[in-house]
């Protein structure tokens, strides 16, 4: 079972308390009526399903109940740092990045 | 289902030599209180006792828990008789400082599990480390799928707060393991 460190409970917990969120760091266009079909269309469902390091949201929804953001390897399926959300996204290593 | 006809009333274990019993605790007055961190020392002087700001601290005086189980949200439990008062203070504060204190008091029941193994009783089917929480910690988690509030009040008691429509499967579930312990196997 993955253990996920809760950045809000400073707690490290089973998966089985979290639910995943998708990709992270997706800011909804200020102006949605100025954009183009296209630009919206990627908005909603254009992701980038990396091979490798990955940032995406998590929420500890039987626990503390807050979103927060984690980077995670999608090889490995290892965590390597969580954050909170609205923090940005931590510049990692290439050792780290790596692991 | 009204507090007075809940799944557990009247249930008690047979079994006087286990390790760990459970028990139904007493119907309590029970409140979800959300509100700003920052504004915590006005909702303490409301609940007439210190909160505690960090996620899973558990604040207990006599007949009173107050546990955090998130960035801004806290579980009260006082006896029925204060109900009232405490009503009355969060109401009073409502006029300057915006919060939502929420009657949960018949959503919810309470397990009590005691004895020296009370903490591996819990550990059969809660998938966090039950035995590395410190006293007067408190946590939302998972038992055996069932969503509950965990606190450990002391060494070898915990309390469970789960809800009615769940009760009956966590007791039973619990009663077995309880069971099984008393059997040695």
């Amino acid at each position: 079972m993955l253990l996920i460190h809760c950045p809000y409970c400073d707690a490290t917990r089973p998966e089985v308390e979290f639910a995943y969120g998708g990709q992270a760091h997706i800011a909804r266009p200020l102006d949605p009526s100025s954009t183009t079909d296209e630009q919206w269309r990627d908005h909603l469902y254009i992701r980038v399903n990396p091979r490798g390091i990955h940032a995406e949201r998590w929420r500890h929804i039987h626990g503390c109940g807050r979103f927060f953001n984690a980077i995670r390897d999608t090889v490995s399926d290892k965590f390597v740092t969580t954050y909170k959300a609205g923090e940005p996204r931590p510049e990692l290593t290439e050792k780290e990045g790596a692991r | 289902m009204r507090q007075e006809e809940h799944p557990l009333i009247g249930r008690s274990l047979d079994m006087p030599h286990a390790p760990a019993t459970i028990r139904p605790v007493e119907d309590a007055a029970r409140f979800n209180l959300r509100i700003s961190p920052d504004n915590l020392a006005e909702a303490s002087a409301a609940w007439g006792a210190i909160l505690p700001a960090r996620i899973g601290e558990l604040a207990s005086s006599p007949g009173r828990l107050a546990a955090c189980i998130g960035p801004d949200e806290w579980f009260l439990i006082a006896p029925l008789e204060e109900q009232g008062a405490i009503e009355a203070a969060f109401s009073a504060l409502y006029a300057k400082t915006i919060h939502s204190l929420v009657d949960v008091g018949h959503r919810e029941v309470g397990i009590a599990i005691e004895g020296p193994a009370a903490a591996d009783v819990l550990q059969s089917c809660i998938a966090f480390e039950v035995g590395a929480m410190a006293m007067n910690e408190a946590r939302r988690t998972i038992i055996d799928r069932v969503p509950i509030i965990l606190f450990r009040e002391a060494q070898e008691r915990f309390r469970i707060e789960v809800w009615h429509s769940f009760s009956d499967h966590v007791w039973h579930l619990l009663a077995g393991i309880c069971r099984e312990y008393e059997l040695g196997v």
